[in-house]
């Protein structure tokens, strides 16, 4: 790698640093509509960026940058692969459209006083996440975690019920130790290797990898970032914190926060462990697919049971991240595609369904199953959405969740194992309990009496255009399909 | 031989001090019901990591890692600057975790974590 000519490309720092120096901008704005217009453009500045990128990286193989001009080992690089291009394009996707929904939705939910805040808020998220995405430095990565994981407790606690705070700090407390544990890891692997670049660790690791540093050093580092990551049985703070955050930041968070806590553990496993076959050397496999099937299942069942949409969204994030580490932990080409494609159709069935519900806070005000009697009737256009997204999360043909289902299950059926394969299916039914509850309520029972109107097209074109990138993708998965074999195989092949 | 495995022992101090921390600080965020208190083992935690890495850092008999005449071993000056970066972050955390227990209290009444478990409990029944 090193010596050899590689692209080196200014954008790539620039989608970093638009959205943080766009922060401070707001902060002096002092303006709700302000500050607003100028996280939008900036929102769809990043999505401009994030497509030249990624048009780069399938051209170069991956695009790199140095900051200061300082070479690799010793300064800090920006790097992206097929892999953290196609998160990045789902941070920005989600970011470009979350913004134009956002206005309607937080001058309702949020203090007007607040507003410039709540935009300040989202940008460093934001950043924090595209970051994560195009760090190649271990600890700058814990950097940007962080940057994310603060502006997060701040968004979720704005939310409008008092819950939203003690929401915040639990997750803030979790969040935390999840982080800390990561930087142990980093120091016990740099205590063993002296580098923090992943490249450079990478390449030392299989001359150290047999040692008991490195075993707690990986033992601390897939324990935290499963902590950011929500995999069962460490989610405990997603639920409530999903629930009672502003419905911009969830459908923001549900989208892409989790996503970028797969891509880092995808990061660690298989960039800086790769060389050294690391979920046959270490019982991590069995450990990991036995976590995601408890996810899958155990979160399923809970989102049955679930009065409030929201919270029964939220437990059915848990679920889906279940599937996306199932296939990461599968640890075969074919089943790594599958659960980054799960990342990609995640993103948009999970996005689309909490702005179609978000939009029904916003004409109704509550989000109970016996609040919802009848919206399907009063509001058709938004639970189209949501039934879009919800056929999505059962897995229906010529939607995303189809696509992915099926990716799974064949690379399960390719290592022979069956039951998994049969695992995953059953566990599709749960999700057709929850979704159907839902559909039940919203197209069946006979509506309250309180009239309610279709939300404002701010918020409703965003949502829709959710849901037909959605059904596109569901019916015509060529070329998400081509992006996380490329991505798969780049990772599988070591560099 | 007793002597060299002190030295041995002794030379370790700073990891045994950092684990020590480190065990106080998680079990003091577990048990205590009390927010502040959480802070605090949170603080301790983050405490332990910083000791970890300095120690790292650390070469026997290495002086600061200054450009000067006679100065031939030195200490890594990496893990302490990293270390600098992580206490910032320290820092923003504990202000962001305190600014939100006074929120907490003026909305709750209380900071007690069973306590505002009982109240949310009360509430989840009525909606």
């Amino acid at each position: 790698m090193s010596g050899a000519e590689v692209m080196s490309d200014p954008w790539l720092i620039l989608l970093v640093v638009v959205p943080m120096l766009a922060a401070p901008i707001c902060v002096l704005l002092r303006n709700g509509p302000g500050a607003w217009s100028v996280a939008t453009l900036v929102s769809w500045a990043v999505l401009a960026i994030s497509i030249k990128l990624l048009i780069s990286v399938l051209e170069f193989g991956e695009v790199v940058y140095r900051i200061g001009g300082w070479d690799a080992p010793w300064g800090i690089e920006y790097k992206l692969d097929p892999v953290g291009a196609f998160v990045v394009l789902i941070i920005a996707v989600i970011g470009a459209l979350v913004l134009p929904y956002a206005k309607k939705s937080v001058e309702k939910e949020i203090r007007q006083d607040r507003i410039y805040l709540f935009y300040t808020m989202l940008l460093l998220c934001l950043t924090g996440l595209l970051g994560i995405t195009v760090t190649g430095d271990a600890f700058n990565l814990f950097v940007f975690l962080e940057v994310s994981s603060l502006s997060t407790y701040v968004l979720i606690s704005l939310g409008r019920d008092r819950r939203a705070l003690t929401a915040a700090f639990r997750y803030l407390i979790m969040g935390t130790i999840g982080a800390t544990f990561y930087i142990i890891g980093v120091g016990m692997m740099y205590q063993m290797t002296g580098t923090l670049n992943i490249t450079d660790l990478s390449t030392i690791m299989p001359a150290v990898a047999d040692t008991h540093t490195i075993h707690a050093a990986m033992a601390f580092l897939t324990v935290g970032i499963s902590l950011k990551l929500a995999l069962f049985p460490l989610h405990m703070w997603l639920p409530n914190a999903y629930t009672f955050a502003p419905s911009a930041v969830t459908a923001f968070l549900a989208a892409t926060a989790t996503k970028v806590s797969a891509y880092v553990l995808l990061r660690i496993l298989l960039t800086v462990f790769g060389d050294i076959d690391l979920l046959h050397a270490f019982p991590l496999q069995p450990v990991l697919i036995g976590m995601a099937l408890a996810a899958m299942f155990l979160a399923s069942l809970s989102a049955i049971w679930q009065q409030n949409v929201k919270r029964m969204l939220a437990y059915s994030s848990v679920a889906q991240i279940g599937y996306i580490v199932l296939g990461i932990a599968l640890a075969t080409e074919a089943g790594i595609a599958g659960g980054i494609i799960h990342m990609f159709n995640h993103a948009l069935m999970k996005g689309a369904a909490f702005m179609a519900i978000g939009a029904v806070i916003y004409a109704t005000g509550a989000v109970t199953l016996n609040d919802l009697k009848g919206i399907g009737k009063e509001m058709p256009l938004t639970m189209g959405a949501f039934v879009v997204a919800g056929l999505g999360l059962i897995g229906v043909p010529l939607t995303p969740g189809f696509i992915s289902k099926w990716q799974l299950i064949t690379a399960s059926l390719e290592l022979d194992l069956w039951p998994l394969a049969a695992l995953i299916l059953l566990s599709s039914l749960l999700a057709i309990i929850y979704v159907w509850r839902v559909f039940e309520v919203a197209y069946l029972a006979k509506p309250n009496v309180n009239v309610t109107h279709e939300v404002p097209m701010s918020m409703l074109v965003p949502t829709w255009i959710l849901a037909l990138i959605a059904v596109y993708f569901g019916a015509d998965a060529t070329f998400t399909l081509f992006l996380a074999d490329t991505a798969a195989q780049h990772l599988m092949g070591g560099m | 031989m007793a002597w060299a495995e002190l030295q041995d022992w002794l030379g370790l101090l700073n990891y045994w001090v950092a684990i020590a921390l480190m065990m106080s600080g998680f079990y003091i965020v577990i048990a205590q019901h009390n927010l502040i208190k959480k802070v605090v083992g949170l603080n301790i935690f983050q405490v332990a990591v910083f000791v970890f890495y300095i120690s790292m850092g650390k070469v026997d008999g290495g002086s600061a890692p200054i450009l000067k005449d006679g100065i031939e071993v030195f200490s890594n000056p990496l893990p302490h600057v990293l270390i600098l970066t992580a206490i910032v972050v320290g820092v923003a955390t504990t202000a962001l975790a305190l600014a939100l227990v006074v929120r907490i209290q003026h909305s709750y009444g209380t900071v007690e974590d069973d306590e505002i478990l009982d109240i949310e409990h009360d509430e989840e029944d009525i909606a």
